[in-house]
């Protein structure tokens, strides 16, 4: 099962400090487990989602510090992409994948698998005994689909005010976290609904 | 692509005042209560969503507003649900609110799950899901029934015990149906548009594979056809979460360890015993193959629903493999292959664990499997999960492994050390398995040299795997290889990057930007040196004996990103090392450690702050070798005395100079060592006078930094300490000292810098002095015997009687 699918920045932000990342989008899937663990057992709802929020910005800040190691390492130039060439980001972007113990920020070991595509990342928290293969296929196609349907090439900020589309994307290919083994039919059929929502 | 408009949007409804907010509550719920919605609406509840997510401290709505949002749930249009699930997930639930699931609905359970406060919470969603799966009738096929299993997957994830026994005998009962009864014909497609559409020419068309051939066996998820029927999603969704499944319940009880081969082949028989009848069924199947699987399925009625699962789950994953070996024309279907092919070894490893008289069956299986992937290496990731059914099961199978082994041993790590997916399963694979391949697999400890590519290679994101898995890595016949490996870790970083670039650029091109280093890796002459650091196995040495060459060649890497990276993860792995090793090494082994730490202080690639850094590693367990084995001083005082002798040393390498100085005066007495004579006190003392001698008296050479007073004094309290063991070295002391003082009078030296520090070396000096005046005392205090610095104060006679009859008192006392 997938833990969190979050879309956040992976370059520097003015108003953040060095390491800190600014999160777009971050969707948890299942209950919380802060509710079901014995010794978070006597915080409050508030303090319930407090926390989850905490978790979720840690994750962002270890893929961001991953991608720029790694952007470092590899000393590729990054390449500006320009709306409708959605494909070839997609094409030049960095990918890897973050082991996150148990503790740090989730009660178990999970694995983050992130996408960078210029100044933001799209990651993925797993568990550790989940098909990587098909989770990266799965990131892979949601990133696209976010590039695409929200314009994220652009200036624009859609991704913000049109983060309904993610939620409905995310229900079809992601539902509540569990990565499906989809071949080009079944997943052509629910693009199909994708794109209906979208027209909306 | 981030944009100053999205940051902006973020500060102001993070800033949003509270007068505007109720403002903007009081518009919402206005529109809400119309009976049309229009994009004024869709945008408004957008918006709500952004002011509430912006900030992770949560904002309570106005309850009219929220109890509006919650009827929008089961609203006929989707927008709404979606987004007042996602508005409601963002703030508190109403108190007293009640919502119940509503089988239609995926964005009301999604709410209900993370609204979950607790297991019983967790417990009734679970109940209700359950109870909607019994009682749907095969009405209109939409798919409102695939969300349930996705979401009894989540309460798997966080909470099993929320299913009960009957939940997990009807859900089995339902994944076998989907799993392996789903219909071989397609749906009805989106796309049948034309001139003859009527009902005569809706025949049933049957499903095909994924190269185009008509499918003549079960459905499963590499079939296609135009449209899907809703068994046939279910089918998806079972195949979708069957390992989770599987792992959650049907795992082997706790307490059989899986190398116990004698314990599972028991708890195989007890399973089979307790179903006499499937016994006679089990002996059909022998000699099954691969295709055709489902031929013999029929007596399978006579098993429990878990082991009905199972068997399904068998035959299901027999099929995907050979599925898998037709050639699909579409890219994203190679792909899905290959993940399938992952699943179902994952899946097949996980039921033959759990009963092991499927193994006979399963082996020929892999097996081919194994033999048809080997020779390729983008299939890579699939044979890692088919290297543990190996691990698992192949011993119990009587199966030869060597071949698998030099796959992800040999192999993977020298041609693929630069797929950072790979690298993570691999290095998971060891960790998990690490125990059962130190018994099994002899070549694990010796491939070393291979495995550290990956860290070479990109050690942020691995070096937390090393951490885990280097304490197994280390053996006492590898250790001192492993120290060299360790140390040369850049050198091997640097020699991956260019491999790779020799590789990809071509030979003709010259290095015009000045890689002196790519040509160094082309030259044959010099190919020795980097083929060194590329082997693959240890065995062949230590080290090689031009590291020097070695080290300058690779001198213009010292900035490139991926060596420095890699350079700062050394010293914490060196911890490890050193720690792991000091456990098991004996007196021979912990000398020639040592030794390599005082060879490899000066032969080390140029890089800043490495150098400093491993110097600093290296002091710390000198030290702690020489407090665990005293008598290493005295033995190799030879080598020491050489290496505190060298002035040089104290420029080049203070950190290492100090603490070698320091064990020479601390352990180089005859209770430490009996071996300890008076002749070899004398030759230390002189060479430490020597060297104090020399760096008092003169400024540094060009280039380098004045010592640190530290070095001073431990070198005045190693004189001090030895003269205490040996009085006729008493009168130097003072002679040094005596000078020391007269020369510190005139102000400031060239070898300090710092007036205060020169008064507190030459203070040091007159405590030493004074307490050398009475000889017996210094001493007593700078020797102390043992008993002294161990106390055990229980033992002593005279100290004991006091501490028990404190002790006894504090006992019988009642507070």
């Amino acid at each position: 099962m997938v833990r969190c699918f979050l879309i956040h920045t992976v370059c520097p932000v003015s108003a953040l400090s060095s390491a800190e990342s600014r999160i777009l989008y971050s969707r948890v899937f299942g209950p919380d487990e802060a509710a079901l663990t014995e010794q978070q057992r006597g915080l409050s709802a508030e303090q319930r989602r407090l926390l989850q929020r905490e978790k979720v910005a840690v994750v962002a800040r270890q893929v961001k510090s991953a991608v720029y190691l790694c952007r470092e390492a590899s000393g590729r130039a990054l390449l500006e992409a320009v709306p409708g060439e959605e494909a070839l980001a997609l094409q030049d972007a960095n990918s890897g994948v973050v082991r996150l113990r148990a503790g740090e920020p989730f009660s178990d070991e999970t694995s983050a698998l992130w996408l960078g595509v210029q100044s933001l990342g799209f990651t993925l928290v797993c568990e550790p005994h989940e098909n990587l293969l098909l989770a990266e296929g799965t990131l892979c196609g949601l990133t696209r689909h976010c590039l695409e349907h929200l314009h994220m090439l652009g200036q624009g900020s859609e991704v913000l005010l049109r983060s309904n589309r993610i939620d409905a994307l995310l229900s079809r290919l992601l539902p509540h976290g569990q990565l499906l083994f989809l071949n080009h039919r079944f997943a052509q059929s629910l693009e199909k609904e994708v794109t209906a929502y979208m027209a909306k | 692509m981030y944009s100053h408009g999205s940051e902006s949007l973020i500060k102001q409804a993070r800033e949003i005042q509270e007068s505007e907010l109720q403002k903007f509550y009081s518009r919402l719920l206005k529109l809400l209560q119309a009976k049309e919605f229009g994009h004024e609406t869709i945008d408004s509840l957008q918006r709500l969503h952004l002011i509430l997510s912006a900030t992770k401290y949560t904002r309570t709505l106005p309850t009219e507003l929220q109890r509006r949002l919650l009827s929008l749930l089961s609203s006929p249009v989707e927008q709404l649900q979606v987004l007042s699930s996602a508005v409601l997930r963002e703030t508190l639930p109403l108190s007293g609110q009640e919502l119940n699931y509503n089988q239609d609905n995926s964005h009301t359970a999604a709410l209900l799950l993370s609204q979950a406060g607790s297991r019983a919470d967790l417990s009734s969603l679970c109940t209700q899901l359950i109870r909607s799966l019994e009682n749907r009738q095969s009405d209109p096929p939409n798919h409102s029934l695939t969300h349930t299993l996705p979401i009894v997957n989540a309460i798997l994830t966080h909470s099993p015990e929320c299913l009960t026994e009957e939940h997990v005998t009807l859900l089995s009962k339902k994944l076998v149906d989907w799993l392996r009864y789903a219909s071989i014909t397609q749906g009805v497609g989106a796309s049948s548009g034309g001139f003859f559409t009527g009902p005569r020419s809706r025949q049933p068309v049957p499903i095909a594979e994924l190269d185009g051939t008509v499918s003549g066996d079960f459905f499963t998820v590499l079939c296609v056809g135009q449209g899907f029927t809703e068994d046939q999603w279910m089918n998806v969704f079972s195949f979708s979460m069957l390992r989770h499944w599987l792992l959650t319940y049907h795992s082997v009880p706790s307490g059989v360890p899986i190398t116990d081969t004698a314990n599972r082949l028991q708890l195989s028989f007890s399973l089979s015993h307790s179903h006499s009848f499937s016994n006679d069924d089990r002996s059909e199947f022998d000699s099954s193959v691969v295709s055709m699987v489902s031929a013999t399925s029929s007596s399978s009625r006579l098993l429990s629903p878990k082991e009905r699962v199972r068997e399904k789950a068998f035959q299901y994953c027999l099929r995907l493999i050979e599925q898998s070996d037709r050639k699909a024309h579409k890219r994203t279907d190679t792909d899905l292959q290959k993940a399938c092919l992952v699943e179902a070894v994952c899946i097949l490893d996980c039921v033959c664990v759990e009963d092991t008289a499927l193994v006979y069956r399963t082996f020929p299986c892999v097996k081919a499997l194994f033999g048809r992937l080997s020779s390729d290496l983008t299939f890579a990731r699939v044979l890692l999960p088919i290297a543990q059914f190996y691990l698992n099961h192949g011993e119990m199978a009587a199966v030869d492994c060597e071949s698998v082994w030099k796959l992800v041993f040999s192999q993977f790590p020298a041609e693929l050390f630069n797929d950072p997916f790979l690298a993570h399963e691999l290095l998971r694979f060891l960790r998990l398995n690490h125990e059962n391949l130190l018994l099994r697999v002899p070549q694990y400890t010796r491939s070393f040299p291979n495995l550290l590519k990956f860290l070479a290679w990109d050690s942020p994101a691995v070096v937390d795997d090393f951490v885990d898995l280097l304490p197994s890595l280390v053996t006492v016949e590898t250790a001192v290889e492993l120290l060299h490996t360790l140390l040369d870790l850049p050198c091997l970083s640097a020699t991956l990057v260019l491999q790779l670039r020799s590789t990809s650029s071509p030979i003709s091109e010259p290095s015009g930007r000045g890689l002196m280093s790519l040509d160094a890796f082309r030259n044959p002459a010099l190919r020795g040196l980097f083929l060194y650091l590329l082997r693959t196995e240890a065995g062949s040495g230590d080290t090689i004996d031009r590291l020097s060459v070695l080290h300058e060649l690779l001198a213009e890497a010292a900035d490139w990103p991926r060596v420095v990276q890699c350079a700062q993860t050394v010293p914490v792995l060196l911890h490890i090392f050193f720690n792991t090793v000091l456990k098991v090494a004996d007196e021979n082994l912990l000398t020639h450690l040592m030794l390599v730490m005082l060879e490899r202080s000066s032969l080390l690639l140029k890089l800043p702050t490495y150098i400093k850094e491993i110097h600093r590693v290296f002091s710390c367990h000198l030290l702690r070798l020489c407090k665990l084995h005293p008598s290493l001083v005295v033995n190799q005082s030879h080598e020491l005395l050489e290496f505190a002798g060298t002035t040089a040393n104290v420029y080049s390498k203070e950190e290492i100079f100090t603490h070698v100085v320091w064990a020479l005066g601390e352990y180089l007495s005859v209770s430490c060592d009996s071996r300890c004579s008076v002749k070899l006190i004398t030759s230390c003392f002189e060479t430490l006078e020597a060297v104090l001698f020399e760096i008092t008296s003169s400024s540094p050479p060009p280039g380098a930094a004045r010592p640190a007073p530290r070095v001073v004094t431990t070198l005045m309290s190693a004189l001090a300490k030895l003269a205490s063991r040996s009085h006729d070295l008493i009168p130097r002391v003072s002679l040094f000292l005596s000078k020391l003082r007269t020369a510190s009078r005139g102000g400031s030296v060239a070898w300090c810098s710092d007036e205060e520090d020169l008064v507190a070396i030459v203070t040091r000096g007159e405590e030493l002095w004074s307490l050398l005046k009475t000889p017996g005392v210094a001493q007593s205090v700078l020797t102390p015997p043992a008993h002294v610095t161990t106390p055990q104060w229980h033992r002593d006679t005279n100290l004991s009687m006091p501490l028990q009859l404190r002790t006894l008192t504090s006992l019988t006392h009642t507070q």
